[in-house]
């Protein structure tokens, strides 16, 4: 018989007994949302070839044409949607894990400490005033909608081209983002207790019910959006810029 | 074929990994293998057992550093190259073996504000609608296996016995809220001494859950939202201050 000397409770950073590639989901997790970042980043700095023919990038929409910003618009277009990102229930997850370790996967030992404070303390303490971020970044959704109509609007006449169908494919990932976010879920009628006590509440429940097959996939649509964006953004820049044609299909 | 079990073999005072050879047949789970290692090499091996069925909560272990429940873990999930390391949750303080005390547990339950009922109906009875109660029945089906005690990092690395319910009883808690016929506010009782803000949606406990109560999503996050409702939202606050109201009974 084999005695193998153990700590119980390993005070380690990083200690653990799980065999697997934990740290494998974390890292990557880490590293395709910085990149994303990133390129959004890069992407809101350039203030140009943003917008051509009937196509407008999703990171400066709605257009502003005003040229006495000290920065360019889409800075200021950004600030609401990159806040309500930040105060997400899912990216919360997300970084939390892969950037503040805390923890960087489940029964991994983190930097412990009794001064942990969560989201008691500032500054995430401010992660619960998500629902007024969701209310203004669903004022953009009619906007993302009309970007649609005008990407169907090459020089006066209906068509569709390629662009259209990623602006198409990106406003829409932007709706069940936003329609399936948890503080939608609660106001939309998860803060009842009785569904069936009004016609209102019965009106509210299936809404409810429904907001809530879409944020079983919150996630999906979290990821599935940030790259839309990011690469509706992308193809309209290399349109603009000349690198590539737009194929009209219609 | 055979497999090692590396069982952490100790009490409070500390201990040690141990290795114990098990033969492997078919159907095999973990609680299987210590049963055997019990009857065959060490009689005073300590471990809770009672429904072998994934039922009654009481077989939970960390099973290669994983929450498990050892009941419900096939022996086959693992190489059986490789020793399968079996310790006792690393939240909890030791007895014996892979026995603790999750007594903690039980006082947290005990200051819960209980089911407070609205009153009954002209007949003397309550009536439910089923699309009322569904939500809750998810919460129901919690064992109280406390695997998702044990894996939440705001008990297991950061040691807020003191100060944080844990997930169980955000569980328990949303099965109460969001009852039909509750009348109490527990929103007080979560923001103060349920310490839910310490909680930071980082999921753990619903990846362990054998029952697959989705734990975050549909008991911690709607919890969360009605202590916003109740504490955070400036606009309810200033409306609540202008019409002198206090927060929901
Ligand atoms: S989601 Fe919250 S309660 Fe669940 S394990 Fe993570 S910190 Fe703990
Ligand atoms: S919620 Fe799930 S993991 Fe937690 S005690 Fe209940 S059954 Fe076990
Ligand atoms: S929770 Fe993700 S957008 Fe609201
Ligand atoms: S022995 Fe009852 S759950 Fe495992």
């Amino acid at each position: 018989m084999m005695v193998v000397s153990g700590e119980l409770r390993r005070p380690r950073f990083g200690a653990t007994e799980r065999r697997d590639a934990w740290w494998v989901a974390p890292l990557l997790q880490g590293l395709v949302l910085a990149s994303l970042i990133a390129y959004a980043n890069w992407a809101a700095f350039q203030g140009t070839n943003y917008h051509v023919g009937g196509y407008l990038s999703p990171l400066y929409s709605p257009l502003i044409t005003v040229d006495w910003l000290p920065v360019p618009p889409s800075f200021i277009i950004l600030l609401p949607p990159v806040l309500f990102r930040a105060t997400c229930y899912y990216y919360r997850k997300a970084y939390y894990r892969s950037y503040f370790l805390d923890p960087p996967a489940c029964a991994v030992a983190e930097i412990r400490g009794t001064s942990y404070r969560g989201e008691t303390a500032f500054p995430f303490v401010l992660q619960n005033l998500h629902r007024y971020l969701f209310f203004i970044t669903f004022l953009y959704l009619p906007f993302l909608w009309s970007d649609v109509v005008h990407a169907t609007n090459f020089g006066g006449s209906f068509g569709i081209g390629v662009g259209t169908l990623i602006i198409l494919l990106n406003t829409s990932a932007l709706t069940l983002y936003s329609f399936s976010c948890h503080s939608a879920r609660h106001l939309i009628g998860g803060n009842l207790d009785c569904f069936s006590c009004s016609a209102f509440n019965r009106a509210r429940h299936a809404a409810w019910s429904r907001a809530s097959v879409l944020n079983e996939r919150h996630m999906l649509f979290a990821w599935l959006s940030f790259f839309t964006v990011c690469g509706a953004d992308l193809y309209v820049r290399l349109v603009a810029s000349g690198a590539i044609v737009d194929p009209r299909l219609l | 074929m055979d497999a090692v079990l590396r069982i952490f073999r100790g009490d409070a005072q500390g201990g040690q990994f141990q290795d114990y050879t098990v033969p492997l047949h078919e159907g095999m789970v973990v609680l299987d293998a210590i049963h055997h290692v019990q009857a065959h090499a060490a009689s005073d091996l300590a471990c809770r057992w009672n429904c072998k069925a994934g039922r009654c909560g009481s077989c939970s272990a960390e099973v290669d550093g994983k929450p498990k429940l050892m009941c419900m873990t096939r022996m086959d999930e693992f190489q059986p190259s490789e020793p399968i390391t079996v310790a006792p949750l690393k939240a909890f303080p030791v007895i014996k073996d892979l026995v603790c005390d999750v007594s903690w547990n039980y006082e947290v339950n005990k200051r819960i504000p209980p089911f407070h009922p609205k009153p009954p109906e002209p007949d003397g009875t309550w009536r439910m609608q089923q699309e009322d109660i569904d939500r809750v029945q998810e919460f129901r089906k919690c064992i109280e296996c406390f695997l998702c005690q044990d894996v939440c990092h705001v008990l297991r690395d950061h040691e807020k016995k003191d100060s944080f319910a844990g997930p169980r009883f955000f569980v328990r808690v949303a099965s109460l809220e969001m009852h039909p016929l509750d009348v109490a506010s527990r929103t007080a009782y979560l923001e103060e001494q349920g310490g839910i803000g310490l909680c930071n949606i980082t999921k753990c406990c619903t990846e362990v859950c054998p029952e697959s109560i989705r734990i975050t999503d549909n008991a911690i996050i709607p919890l969360k939202e009605r202590v916003v409702d109740d504490f955070y939202d400036p606009v309810r606050l200033a409306w609540r201050w202008l019409t002198r109201r206090d927060r929901a009974p």
